[in-house]
């Protein structure tokens, strides 16, 4: 392997925990409390994680329910999602996938907007002013050159900014994901390609995604740094990325980002993962938990407060369940939207094409009533 | 006032564009140092810099989806996509994404971005080089289709669709960029979108076409009214997408037949939704069913039965016939 690859003691990714992860994954890795965060921001990693985990759990049980639609859970990968949001700066581009729930709301995207897209409302696309996050993407990698774009926009125009793009190992795979790493290597972008390696797409593990022993190595054949993280360590993935930050910040370049992650659930609510994994694996990432092992952390550094930890989750309990009234007493969807910002200006066929659905609309609730 | 090509006003329009927004950068391959493998961006890299007018990698989706990215974060990007043919690669970014950014981001991220790539048949090249596939595009609700059919038109409908603020796709007739020239002015216009132009009025029939064929209609035209004394009228559609169908169907109403000239493949193309439109719209006004004139539903042939493939001048005058003589 290069040297261009940060070092990292182990070779392969394989999702039974062979393949030297027991190296990969030290047990107590930080002994003593960091000397780079307060008492407070390390609260706040703890704090963020378990409000995701509860939104997740919450969405869950409402498409279980059928109150919402097909949602894609997120438990497991809280780590990465706290630690790479809490790194980027104001102002710093997102561009998610339709995994990164978490990402998207600690980056400013509001809590019911995220419940409204998954309840299938055309609301949960919107994205306030000034909040850079793009729209998630469902198209495996294609948001990939969006982000390049977004950096080379930056970079023209003198921005301070630098994007983010999240995606999943099964993304490498394809064309899209060398296009970007190729332009974004060769016009020196800002830019941050995170890969939440979490073992799976859908049922194929990473280790029948690509011949290379890590993810991260890819980034040499494109003529920048890889680098892979314990993607279960909050302060290692905040660290990597904002490292990775500062860097494309300094115009010195892309970085790419393996987080070695495990989604806890199915790919999605319409997936069985009990058809591709076992129990067992599922356990041994579970011994590592990002939450409860950062908890721990919290107690060995003599942080812990047992109040405090009550009081974050009676209000997360509160916001989701805002939240939740906030998407179930919001008006029906209407109709006539569907011809809104399609175009700048609607032409007229379109408002022609309006005005028959607006009547088609009233006929059908005139019959019904 | 000049007297230019169809390239050579492509050209200007795009160096006209450089010098009005620095936030316009042209983007592709062999677009820089190589002024384009038509020359349509000769001169350009030399006078705005290397930054603004991009060599980039051989990566058409890298090159649409870049252009994404740099329309939404406040760039009004230019990608030239060298051949039609070759934009497959990248059909998921123009599809999934250019299409569909405004709508999805309900508003916050337009693409004031301009796709140009030369299109169409019969200049003798290689597979892959002659794609008339329009119908793609316009089948895709969120995009503009432009198609210009001469050099004048070429320079104020792509200022137009630079100016626009939502994505075009700018089709250049290959077979018209140096076949003949017009006086195109040195200042910078512009031309509606949306709108089709009256090449020549007449009472008995309407034709409509676009791109490389209106020309060659326009001839078979005048060849018809001078020997069988017909009055025909022709539009040049010049967007087709969102296509004029006030003009079109207020022509149909007027003249009471109509045939549409088209050089993509005869399913499903744009002639098709014309026809079907005049069918719900102008029914009791019609004398003779639409007829559609067209290539035929195969690939586009290697280059000795190209001729054959798109309309020729008999095919469109027959199809005229076939109206006037129902």
């Amino acid at each position: 392997m290069s040297n261009r690859v940060e070092e990292v003691p182990v070779t392969g990714h394989n999702s039974d925990g062979s393949g030297g992860k027991d190296d990969f994954f030290p047990t107590n890795p930080e002994p003593s409390v960091p000397k780079d965060f307060s008492a407070e921001e390390l609260w706040s990693f703890y704090e963020q994680m378990v409000f995701i985990r509860e939104f997740d759990r919450r969405l869950l049980r409402l498409q279980r329910a059928g109150r919402i639609g097909t949602y894609a859970p997120v438990e497991g990968q809280e780590a990465c999602q706290v630690g790479s949001a809490l790194a980027m700066r104001q102002g710093d581009f997102l561009v998610p996938t339709y995994r990164d729930s978490g990402t998207m709301m600690l980056r400013g995207i509001p809590i019911t907007t995220v419940l409204m897209y998954w309840n299938g409302r055309l609301e949960g696309l919107q994205i306030p002013a000034g909040v850079w996050v793009f729209p998630l993407t469902i198209s495996i990698a294609s948001q990939l050159p969006h982000a390049v774009g977004i950096a080379w926009a930056a970079k023209l125009q003198h921005k301070d900014q630098v994007t983010l793009v999240m995606f999943g190992d099964g993304a490498t795979s394809e064309g899209d994901f060398h296009e970007a790493l190729n332009f974004a290597g060769l016009f020196q972008l800002p830019v941050v390609f995170f890969c939440q390696n979490n073992q799976y797409a859908i049922s194929v593990p990473a280790s029948r995604q690509t011949a290379t022993e890590t993810f991260a190595e890819k980034a040499v054949a494109y003529g920048f740094a890889g680098k892979r993280v314990d993607g279960s360590d909050v302060l290692a993935v905040y660290r990597a990325v904002d490292d990775a930050i500062a860097k494309a910040a300094r115009g010195e370049g892309p970085t790419l980002i393996e987080a070695l992650t495990y989604r806890y659930g199915a790919h999605t609510t319409s997936d069985d993962p009990t058809k591709y994994r076992t129990e067992g694996e599922l356990e041994t990432w579970r011994q590592r938990d990002p939450i409860d092992s950062f908890a721990k952390r919290l107690r060995q550094w003599g942080l812990w407060d047992d109040a405090r930890e009550h009081r974050w989750r009676v209000q997360v309990e509160e916001k989701l369940i805002q939240a939740v009234a906030s998407m179930e007493g919001a008006p029906p969807a209407r109709p006539a939207d569907l011809f809104e910002h399609l175009y700048a200006q609607i032409p007229p066929r379109l408002l022609a094409q309006q005005a028959a659905l607006e009547k088609e609309v009233a006929q059908a609730r005139g019959v019904a009533e | 006032m000049s007297q230019l090509t169809l390239v050579q006003a492509v050209q200007d329009a795009l160096r006209c564009a450089l010098a009005a927004d620095e936030h316009i950068v042209l983007l592709g391959e062999d677009v820089g140092r190589n002024g384009g493998v038509f020359r349509a961006t000769e001169g350009l890299q030399e006078q705005f810099g290397a930054e603004r007018v991009v060599d980039t990698p051989l990566s058409e989706s890298g090159i649409l989806g870049a252009s994404v990215g740099l329309a939404a974060n406040g760039m009004r990007p230019v990608p030239e996509i060298q051949f039609l043919g070759f934009i497959y690669p990248g059909f998921q970014q123009v599809v999934a994404h250019i299409a569909r950014m405004r709508w999805r981001s309900q508003g916050r991220y337009s693409l004031p971005l301009v796709v140009r790539a030369p299109f169409g048949g019969r200049i003798r090249a290689p597979e892959m080089h002659s794609e008339s596939t329009e119908t793609y595009f316009i089948h895709t609700p969120g995009l503009t289709v432009v198609v210009p059919s001469n050099p004048y038109d070429a320079k104020g409908l792509l200022l137009a669709s630079i100016e626009s603020p939502d994505p075009v796709i700018f089709l250049e007739p290959m077979r018209i960029y140096r076949a003949f020239r017009t006086e195109v002015p040195e200042e910078y216009y512009t031309l509606p979108l949306g709108k089709a132009a009256v090449v020549k009025e007449g009472k008995d029939v309407t034709v409509v076409a676009w791109g490389t064929l209106v020309r060659e209609t326009l001839e078979v035209i005048r060849q018809l009214e001078r020997e069988q004394g017909w009055s025909i009228e022709l539009l040049d559609l010049r967007t087709l997408s969102p296509w004029d169908e006030e003009a079109v169907l207020n022509s149909v109403r007027k003249t009471g037949r109509a045939v549409v000239v088209q050089e993509s493949v005869l399913q499903l193309g744009l002639a098709a939704e014309i026809a079907a439109r005049v069918g719900e719209e102008c029914l009791l006004d019609l004398e003779a069913p639409v007829v559609r004139v067209s290539s035929w539903d195969v690939p586009p042939p290697l280059f000795q039965l190209e001729d054959w493939h798109a309309p020729t001048a008999q095919r469109i005058e027959n199809g005229i016939g076939r109206v006037m003589t129902f």
